[in-house]
Parts: structure tokens; C-alpha cells; sequence
């Protein structure tokens, strides 16, 4: 026999086996859902949602679809969260400081409370990336922002108004553009195959009947 | 702990296995053995999970029962009321579906200077691409080429593949990298700029380029923001349900229901592409499945209806490891990269029982067979499943190798208490792909005239079986291709006119002589896991 624990979806109370996610608690207690559901395993942030389990002040934060329920678990979902999204062409932008002053100026009124670190559904430094994007420093914030889902729990949460995902998705654009060194061979590999360098090649191949395709493919050297 | 008693006996021989097992580099399988194999393991041959289509271009020949019920289902429009006369929409390109092929070909679309549109039944991002974890390939190495990589594609397709289809996929491989970089993608790289690459299952050079097991995701979310960028509308929780045809039977547009509040709109367009994805949510045989909650084959259905041909409909892709356990995570992506990157797979008698880069299809079938008659499962509480044995990747590359380059994989096991670091995992096959699709040409043109199809919808570029990394790559030359030739070919059509759904009516006559009756809404847009009372 399953355990059962008590949940209370947006207030109400229903009793779901304890070893189901928060999302699979919903879908058991008769959800159809269409809005707070996404890829299922962690990487779309559809699923945001807050809880708190009763008896414990503190509020969570967390993906529905990759957290098991707990008994007394008090439960919102966040399916969709106001951010603000600032548009630039990016091959005008330049990784200076003056294109976050320009589109997220609000970063700078970070009043330095934490709370977008404590909500991250990730377990994001979020405070620590938008400080970097204060600077200007976009690799570092693109690197500690890397693993966002931008689900917007820390934003639900940020008093000075601040699109956390938002502003690291700007800085990661520009750190992956600009920053980021050159792939020559990448480079040198287009330009050779826009030349025609490989048409030859690639044609002889496509040529050759199945029976010498496979002749080939069953002895071709496999890079160690 | 997590682990069960019997879990925990095996993980001991594993363990006490690994060093030896670290050391050796397992036989690859001969072109018949893997034939043998597939014969007797692979899903893709249990004649029972099969049936024949009745009707439309593909009559005769085999698909999936799952399949076959949508296809046989009832059109939505006949249920609504649909006015034809008022248009809601009127683009020159309509994009249904906003994952990498659709947000791809949007942006190629609005580049060329075409009004583009896109339409999703989630948000834009909501699809495999977003979930994608291990990388996508390309020749871009010195000692690798497109013909190597065609190769490659071919062996791994067992050349089934469309010729035309895999030479614009190996020769835009390099160039699409290139467009992603230059969005801003940031794939893993040396300080010297240099592409850190590996191999995955079935290839002979390493190209498969990263961005840690984030691939798929640093791909899809960059394109969306550039889409928002351009200002490219995008209709979210919105279906196509139908295609439209102007008077002379030519895609025109579709039908479009609100998912949530059920309101019907209009769209027309000159070109329309389908970039739907894929059906592991159909749960093909009962799979669990890697997939998003939205890929059930809706574009297939819709484009079949409309009189396209399909291309491969009865060959899925089963990928070899997804998670078996915890059970919340039941059939969740483990991706190949965790192979790649040296963890090999082991039975419950701590055996490595066989090389880890075989093509998926040899490496599902291999696991089925270890499980199955070779009794050399480990029990998980809902089947059999086998070591995947994580901890070697820090032991072959040093501390901290596994955190920087799965921090996806290890933060998903984490959540349930499980450090893959530290201990094995269990996986078994779980439903992973579409190889086939809505055949199309390598410009992305289907049978029907103006109808234009892209990424997992359509057929043919990966043959019966697609390796790694080929589907990323797959969703960007060919979504981007899409866009183009709609793009251009829009230019020449004139304001579509006599917009008609004559086609679903001569779909249902025929569906009524078979016989069929009350069958469920087609297509099925999402699936039903809420528990029935």
C-alpha cells in the first residue's frame, strides 16, 4: 500500500501517495494541466512553483516536475511571471556596461537582500550574477548563470523589480558573441566549404552504391 | 537511503568491478551481430506494436498502433464551429511550433523580409530542442569532413537515409555553428578557441560540440530571445488543428484552438511549416519517454490529412539509457554525453557487457537483451534495468569532471539523493525520438504545394536510426532551410484565396466507409495523465 501524504493545492486539501512529484500530485488529484507544465525533467522552468510546509516559515521555491511532496506542503503554482524582456539587435550591442545601464538599469537599484539566491529553483548564486552584470563583467555572470531555466521565482521575489534571467540571458549572448575567443578551425572549415572544397569529396561518396557504403562504415578508423 | 538491499548488493560487484572495467575497451559489435540483435531486441520489430494504414498516401504499409489511432481520429473542426471568412491572421509564413526548427526557420524567415508568425500550443521554447542535453554534431574539425560525417549518418540510418537530405545536413553543419555562435550561443570551448568535441554513439570522428549538457537548452533559449528580439509574433497556448487550402488545393494556413479557452481563430499564409516535433508523448509500446509534454505527433496528422506522405513512420528511437530509477524521474534523458565521456554500462553482475558508443538503436537493444533473457537486470520496483557507471568519468578524468561537464545530470539526481559521482545509475530505453516524419525534400517541401516541414515532423534525414548530436543539427539547417525557401517561394504566391477544409471532408467520407466510428480527437495536442475517477 502506498503512503499517502496530505497536499494542499492553492489552499485545498488532497491526499496523493508521498512519493509522487508535486506535478504528478496535481495530474492525481484530477489536474488536466496545459499552463505549469513543460519538459517534465527540469529544464524549461514552465513548472515554477512556491511552497511552504506547515510549521516552517520559510517559503520555497522549486520546479513541480522535479520535486517530490511532503506532507502539510502548502502549494502555488507560478506558471507565468511578468519579466521584463528589453529588445536589441545584437550585432549592435557591444559587451560594455553601457548596454546593461541602457536595457536593465533596475539592476543597479539591488538592494542587496538575497532573496532571488534563496528562491533559485536551481540553486543559482543569482545575486552574485546580476552583480557581475553590474560590472560588466559577462563572463563571470554568464558562467554562474549558465544552469537558469528562467522559470522567474527570483524575480516574483526582487524588491527593485529586477528580471534576473533576463539580464543573464543579455549577458550570456554576449559573452557567447563577443567574449568568447574565435574558433579558427570553425571559421576556416566555413569558408572551405562555401569554396566548394568538400563537393568532391561528398559527391564520390554519395555516389557509391549501399554495398560499398557499408564496406566502408563497418572498416572506417574511429578516432581514439 | 534510496537504494534498495538487492540494488545495493549489485552496485557492490560494480564497484568492486570498476577498475578492470575502466581498463577495458569492449569489442564493438560485428554489422550481424547488430542485425541479430536488433531482430530479437529492438521495439522497432515486435510485429504486434504494429498495424497497417488504411487509408491516405501511405496506405498499406506499417505504423504504430498509437500512431494509427490519430491518424484514424477524429478532426477537431467537425465539433467547432470554424468561420472561414473571417481571417484573424494573415502572414506570409506561419510557423506551427516554436521549438529549435520553428524558432529557426521564424528567424530566417523574418531575415529574408517575410511576415512570419509563429504558433505554439505551449510557450516558444516548450519542445525537445530545450531538452536536448548532449550536443549537437558538425564537421568542423581538421581530420573530420562532411563526407565523414555522411558516413556516419548513413551507417548509423542503416542507409535508409534520403541522400539529399543527410549532404544538407553534413555541408550546413559547420555554417550552423557558426549562425549559433554568432547568435551568441556559448559552446564549450579551450582558451584557445578551439571546439571542445566528442564522440558520440555510432561516430568516427569527435564533433559533438556542447554547451556542458545545457546543449539543447543554451540553443533553444538563445533563439527565442532572438525571436522576441525581431519581434516575431508568437501565438502561445494556441494549436494548429488544421491545415488550411486555398482553391486550388494548396496550404494556405490552419485552424487555430485556444488551449485554454477553447476560442477558434483563423490564420492565413502563403507558406506554412510545420515544425511540430516529435511523439514521445504517444508512449509508443507503453515506453516511458525522454520527451516534452506537447510531442504527440500532431504535425504528422495534420500534414497527412492535407495529402503529404510519410517517410519511416514505423521506426522510434529508443534511447539506451534513460533513468529506470527513482521513480519520479521514470524515463527522464540521461544523455549519451555521460558515455561519451567514458562511464560505461554494466549489468547487475558488474559485467560490461557491452561497448558504450554503439548506435542507439544496438545499445537500447543490447540493454533489452541484458534484461530480458540474459537475466542480468537489477529489479527497480517497476522493471529490470542496468548500471551506467557514473563514477568513472571523475576516476578517467579527475575530480570535478563530471560537476562541470553534467551539471544538469547530477543536479536532476541530487533532487532525489542520489550523487552519480559517487554511485552508479539505473537506466533502460526510454522513448526518445521520431525517426521518420513528413517526407520532404531538401528544401523542406512536402507533396502538398506551400506546405513546408522541419525538424523531428519530418523524415528521412536520419533514416531509421539518428545518432546523437544529429538532431540539434537536424532542427537548425533544416529549420533555417525551411524559412528561407518559404521566405522566398511566398514572394510568388498571391493573396491565397477560397480558403476551404475540403480535405478533412474527404479525409472523414473516407474514414466513415472504413468504418471507423467515435474515435478520440485528432490530434491529441497533449496527453492525458490526469487520474480518472
Amino acid at each position: 500500500m502506498e503512503n499517502m501524504v496530505n497536499v494542499y493545492l492553492f489552499g485545498k486539501k488532497y491526499s496523493v501517495p508521498d512519493n509522487l512529484t508535486i506535478m504528478e500530485a496535481m495530474e492525481y488529484a484530477g489536474y488536466k494541466l496545459v499552463r505549469g507544465v513543460g519538459c517534465r525533467n527540469g529544464f524549461c522552468g514552465a513548472c515554477a512553483t512556491v511552497y511552504r510546509v506547515k510549521g516552517d516559515r520559510e517559503l520555497k521555491a522549486a520546479l513541480a516536475c522535479s520535486t517530490k511532496v511532503e506532507n502539510d506542503m502548502y502549494v502555488a503554482t507560478l506558471p507565468f511571471f511578468p519579466l521584463i524582456k528589453e529588445g536589441y539587435d545584437i550585432e549592435k550591442v557591444r559587451p560594455d556596461e553601457q548596454v546593461m545601464m541602457q536595457l536593465y538599469p533596475e539592476i543597479y537599484a539591488c538592494v542587496g537582500c538575497n532573496a532571488c539566491t534563496k528562491s533559485c529553483s536551481q540553486g543559482l548564486n543569482v545575486m552574485q550574477y546580476i552583480a557581475y552584470a553590474q560590472r560588466g563583467e559577462y563572463a563571470k555572470c554568464a558562467e554562474l548563470s549558465f544552469d537558469c531555466v528562467m522559470c522567474g521565482i527570483c524575480s516574483s521575489r526582487c524588491p527593485a523589480g529586477i528580471s534576473h534571467p533576463q539580464v543573464a540571458m543579455l549577458a550570456r549572448r554576449l559573452n557567447g558573441k563577443y567574449l568568447a575567443p574565435e574558433s579558427k578551425h570553425l571559421t576556416q572549415r566555413v569558408k572551405e566549404i562555401g569554396e566548394g572544397a568538400f563537393d568532391a569529396e561528398l559527391a564520390a561518396m554519395m555516389a557509391r552504391p549501399v554495398g560499398e557504403l557499408k564496406e566502408l562504415y563497418d572498416h572506417r578508423d574511429i578516432e581514439a | 537511503m534510496v537504494f534498495t538491499e538487492e540494488m545495493l548488493a549489485s552496485m557492490k560487484k560494480v564497484e568492486a568491478a570498476r577498475a578492470e572495467n575502466i581498463a577495458l575497451e569492449p569489442r564493438r559489435m560485428t554489422a550481424d551481430e547488430k542485425d541479430a540483435l536488433l531482430a530479437a531486441y529492438h521495439p522497432d520489430y515486435r510485429d504486434e506494436a504494429f498495424t497497417a494504414i488504411r487509408l491516405g498516401p501511405n496506405a498499406g504499409e506499417k505504423v504504430p498502433v498509437e500512431l494509427n489511432a490519430v491518424l484514424e481520429g477524429r478532426s477537431r473542426v467537425l465539433d467547432l464551429k470554424v468561420d472561414l471568412e473571417r481571417i484573424d491572421y494573415d502572414v506570409d509564413v506561419l510557423v506551427i511550433g516554436g521549438g529549435g526548427a520553428g524558432s529557426s526557420a521564424a528567424i530566417e524567415a523574418d531575415a529574408a523580409g517575410a511576415k512570419v508568425m509563429i504558433v505554439t500550443k505551449l510557450r516558444i521554447g516548450d519542445a525537445n530542442t530545450m531538452m536536448a542535453e548532449g550536443g549537437i554534431q558538425a564537421a568542423d574539425k581538421p581530420g573530420d569532413s562532411p563526407a565523414q560525417h555522411y558516413l556516419d549518418v548513413m551507417g548509423g540510418g542503416h542507409y535508409c537515409n534520403r541522400p539529399e537530405l543527410v549532404r544538407k545536413l553534413v555541408s550546413d553543419g559547420p555554417a550552423c555553428i557558426q549562425w549559433l555562435n554568432e547568435l551568441g550561443v556559448e559552446f564549450d570551448k579551450a582558451p584557445d578557441g578551439t571546439m571542445i568535441t566528442t564522440h558520440g554513439g555510432g561516430t568516427s570522428r569527435k564533433r559533438m560540440h556542447a554547451a556542458a549538457d545545457y546543449s539543447g537548452a543554451e540553443i533553444m533559449r538563445t533563439l527565442r530571445d532572438e525571436v522576441l528580439n525581431r519581434n516575431i509574433p508568437v501565438v502561445d497556448f494556441t494549436a494548429a488543428i488544421e491545415i488550411l487550402k486555398d482553391a486550388d488545393g494548396r496550404a494556405a494556413g490552419a485552424v487555430l484552438l485556444n488551449m485554454e479557452t477553447g476560442e477558434v481563430r483563423v490564420a492565413r499564409a502563403k507558406c506554412v511549416i510545420i515544425a511540430t516535433g516529435g511523439a514521445g508523448r504517444m508512449h509508443y509500446q507503453g515506453f516511458p519517454t525522454s520527451n516534452h509534454y506537447g510531442a504527440t505527433a500532431d504535425g504528422l496528422v495534420l500534414a497527412y490529412r492535407a495529402g503529404a506522405k510519410l517517410l519511416y513512420q514505423d521506426t522510434l528511437q529508443y534511447h539506451p539509457t534513460g533513468v529506470a530509477f527513482p521513480q519520479q524521474i521514470y524515463g527522464a534523458l540521461v544523455t549519451e554525453k555521460v558515455r561519451s565521456m567514458g562511464a560505461k554500462l554494466i549489468n547487475s553482475e558488474g559485467e560490461c557487457f557491452m561497448h558504450p558508443l554503439e548506435t542507439r538503436d544496438v545499445a537500447a537493444a543490447s540493454i533489452i537483451r541484458e534484461c530480458s533473457t540474459r537475466g542480468k537486470g537489477v529489479n527497480t520496483g517497476t522493471g529490470r534495468a542496468v548500471w551506467l557507471d557514473t563514477p568513472m568519468i571523475d576516476a578517467i578524468h579527475g575530480k570535478g569532471t563530471l560537476e562541470k561537464r553534467l551539471p544538469a545530470m547530477l543536479r536532476m539526481y541530487l533532487k532525489f539523493g542520489i550523487d552519480m559521482r559517487e554511485t552508479p545509475i539505473l537506466v533502460y530505453p526510454t522513448l526518445h525520438y521520431q525517426n521518420g516524419g513528413v517526407e520532404i525534400d531538401d528544401r523542406c517541401r512536402t507533396a502538398v504545394e506551400n506546405l513546408y516541414v522541419a525538424g523531428e515532423a519530418a523524415g528521412g534525414v536520419h533514416g531509421r536510426n539518428r545518432l546523437m548530436g544529429n538532431s540539434l543539427l537536424d532542427v537548425i539547417v533544416f529549420g533555417r532551410n525551411a524559412g528561407q525557401q518559404a521566405a522566398a517561394a511566398a514572394k510568388d504566391v498571391a493573396e491565397p484565396k477560397g480558403l476551404n477544409l475540403a480535405h478533412v471532408d474527404a479525409y472523414e467520407a473516407e474514414l466513415s466507409r472504413l468504418g471507423v466510428k467515435d474515435a478520440e480527437p485528432s490530434p491529441k495536442l497533449l496527453p492525458d495523465y490526469t487520474r480518472k475517477f
